[in-house]
């Protein structure tokens, strides 16, 4: 028996999301006393796989069929179905993205296994069980959830556990395929188009996000958020009345209805901090709020916080991160 | 054109969150339930098809009586007929076979779903429906649209970006924004709404896989550090030195 670890590329490199899942696999690995075995499919660059020997995996079946560049849900179960079973996997782990939850979910009715998402924890293993925690109700609370059948999945919420340097040196990499037909690939997307992705940071990957709301008034005044996200190689998100107004596109609108993030730094500028919109980023580790109301709700959830216009503060805020020495 | 579209029925997004006292199990106490705000994407857009294109929306859910109203709700807002099966949904993989279960026996052209639970956070039973019945499920889309009467073209989001996706019904697929923009129910919905077909099935033989053991909350912050407009640029060496998050 051994743990299998899905890992997602971007750009041929290792999504950060993906080496937490990796991080979690092994150490599910270390507590079941067996090893964590990765899987990767598609356009990964096999020294970026090899280093996932520092989060402690083994080796790296890979899958480097062209035609799963891009997301074809069918066929990457299927590959993953193999690996599991020549593997004989009987905790798959992923990371909770779009991608590694849909993968999951089909994979939890193949195998006949028990699927946990937006799992924030290592599993409980004592006694013969397996709990993990899940953040539910849109980050307003946590449950512990058995699973209880032969095989879990779990779909690891991002940015829940630092990335670890298991330092256990390179992981072999082993060209790996499945038989696939003209069956999985009925559902094959026509085209893929890519965001320019401000900067190169992904919203649900970034690790410091910066918001901006109703509060700026119009869309000409993102320089703001936008030149203060670039000093900080953060990506940029808003409320959604800004999307709704098409200030902003829609794939940046974060809270209960949109994108839900959890970065180590969320800043929130000239949003109010309605609870549909903390529902998407109460999980976020650090909140800044610029806000020129002293009674806004959103100082109520934030770490910390500045009363005052964003047009006075947000440019201080850029002259002393340029300032700051990288 | 048969659509079937699944709620779910959530505590508004306004609701304090409680458990009863040993941790176990969820307070419903003074919780307002709607329709997963996810699943309103999905029922507006059902309709609107319907509108274009002729043809039914069903609307289905698993649970218990307590969630009519909100039933009957998407009655009002423009679906023909109602199923629910009479359950108490103990989890994603339950429901998903419920629902599977009810697909087979009436054949939809497409079923749609909201892209997650508001409660749950499952994103998971669309993709296992389709799994179970053997067709493709296209989740979340933002965009979904009938090329011809047997092809609809699906947008679909993945992190960092959007795939264009052709499918042969039927299919199913999760909507999120901006798929369509969710109705009121008018009066005269209100009306025809309270005679319309609502059917209360007993559920398949199902089971569950995950199993909810307890809850927790979240550690209250420990109150917000104040940094005068003036000197925000302290705010920035705060987040560096004493956060460490720079
Ligand atoms: C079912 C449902 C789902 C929803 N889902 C979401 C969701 O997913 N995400 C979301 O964001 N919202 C969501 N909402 C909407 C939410 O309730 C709020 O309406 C919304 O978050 C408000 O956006 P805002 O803070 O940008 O705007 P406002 O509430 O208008 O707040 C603007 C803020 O900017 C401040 N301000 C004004 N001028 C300045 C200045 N010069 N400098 C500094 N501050 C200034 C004001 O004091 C105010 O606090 C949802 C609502 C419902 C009913
Ligand atoms: C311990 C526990 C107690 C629960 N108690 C209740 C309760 O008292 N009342 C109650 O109504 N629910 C209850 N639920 C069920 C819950 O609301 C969900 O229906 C179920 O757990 C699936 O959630 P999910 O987050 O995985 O769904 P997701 O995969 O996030 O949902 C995706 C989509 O699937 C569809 N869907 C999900 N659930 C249903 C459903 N039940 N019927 C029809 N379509 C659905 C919706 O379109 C939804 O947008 C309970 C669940 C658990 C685990």
């Amino acid at each position: 028996m051994s743990v299998l670890v899905f890992v997602e590329g971007f750009n041929g490199e290792i999504k950060k999301s993906s080496l937490e899942a990796a991080t979690y696999g092994y150490q599910v690995a270390q507590q079941l006393g067996t090893t964590a075995t990765a899987v990767a499919i598609g356009e990964v660059h096999e020294d970026a796989l090899a280093k996932l020997g520092e989060q402690g995996i083994s080796k790296v079946l890979y899958d480097a069929d062209s035609r799963l560049n891009q997301f074809v849900a069918d066929a990457y179960v299927k590959v993953i179905a193999k690996a599991a079973q020549q593997e004989n996997a009987k905790v798959l782990v992923f990371s909770n993205s779009n991608i590694g939850a849909a993968v999951g979910s089909k994979l939890a009715v193949r195998l006949n296994g028990s699927l946990a998402t937006n799992v924030t924890t290592l599993p409980k293993t004592d006694g013969g069980q397996f709990i993990v925690t899940r953040s539910v109700f849109s980050g307003k609370a946590f449950a512990d959830v058995a699973l209880t059948s032969d095989v879990k999945i779990i779909a690891v919420k991002k940015n829940a556990l630092e990335i670890a340097n298991a330092g256990s040196g390179a992981a072999t990499v082993e060209k790996f395929s499945a038989d696939l037909t003209d069956a999985e690939f009925v559902a094959a997307p026509k085209e893929t188009i890519m965001q320019d992705t401000s900067g190169g940071v992904l919203l649900t990957e970034a690790e410091i996000v910066v918001s901006g709301g109703r509060g700026l008034k119009g869309p000409e005044n993102w320089h703001l958020v936008e030149d203060l996200a670039k000093a900080l190689g953060a990506a940029t998100a808003c409320s959604k009345p800004v999307a709704d107004l098409d200030w902003r596109p829609h794939h940046e609108h974060v809270g209960q209805t949109g994108i839900a993030v959890s970065p180590n730094l969320y800043i929130a500028i000239g949003i109010s901090g309605a609870i549909q919109h903390l529902a998407g980023v109460n999980s976020s580790k650090v909140i800044v709020v610029i806000n020129k109301d002293p009674e806004a709700p959103f100082f109520k959830a934030a770490d910390y916080g500045i009363v005052g216009d964003a047009f006075d503060v947000v440019p201080k805020l850029i002259e002393a991160a340029k300032a700051l020495d990288k | 054109m048969k659509i079937l579209v699944c709620i779910s029925n959530v505590p508004d997004t306004t609701s304090k969150i409680n458990f009863s006292g040993d941790n176990k199990s969820f307070d419903k106490n003074g919780v307002q339930f709607v329709i997963n705000p996810w699943d309103e994407y999905a029922l507006t857009r059902a309709i609107e098809l319907k509108e274009a294109k002729g043809g039914t929306v069903t609307v289905l859910n698993v649970g218990e009586a307590d969630a009519e109203p909100n039933i009957r709700k998407a009655l009002a807002i423009g679906a023909d007929d109602a199923i629910r099966v009479n359950a108490h949904p103990k989890d994603a993989y339950f429901v998903a076979q419920q629902i599977a279960a009810i697909a087979k026996q009436n054949n939809y052209d497409i079923i749609l779903m909201g892209k997650e639970s508001i409660d749950y956070n499952g994103f998971q039973v669309h993709n296992m429906v389709g799994e179970m019945l053997g067709i493709p499920s296209i989740t979340p889309a933002f965009k979904l649209d009938l090329v011809d009467d047997s092809t609809a073209r699906l947008e679909r989001e993945i992190e960092g970006g959007k795939e264009v996706v052709e499918v042969k019904l039927p299919f199913v697929a999760s909507a999120q924004q901006p798929m369509s923009e969710p109705r009121i129910p008018n009066m005269r919905g209100i009306m025809t709404a309270r005679t319309k077909p609502l059917q209360v099935v007993e559920p398949v033989a199902g089971e569950a896989k995950a199993d909810y053991v307890s809850y927790s909350k979240p550690e209250k912050k420990s109150g917000v550090k104040m940094i005068d407009a003036e000197n925000a640029g302290e705010l920035i060496s705060l987040l560096r030195n004493e956060a460490k998050v720079l």
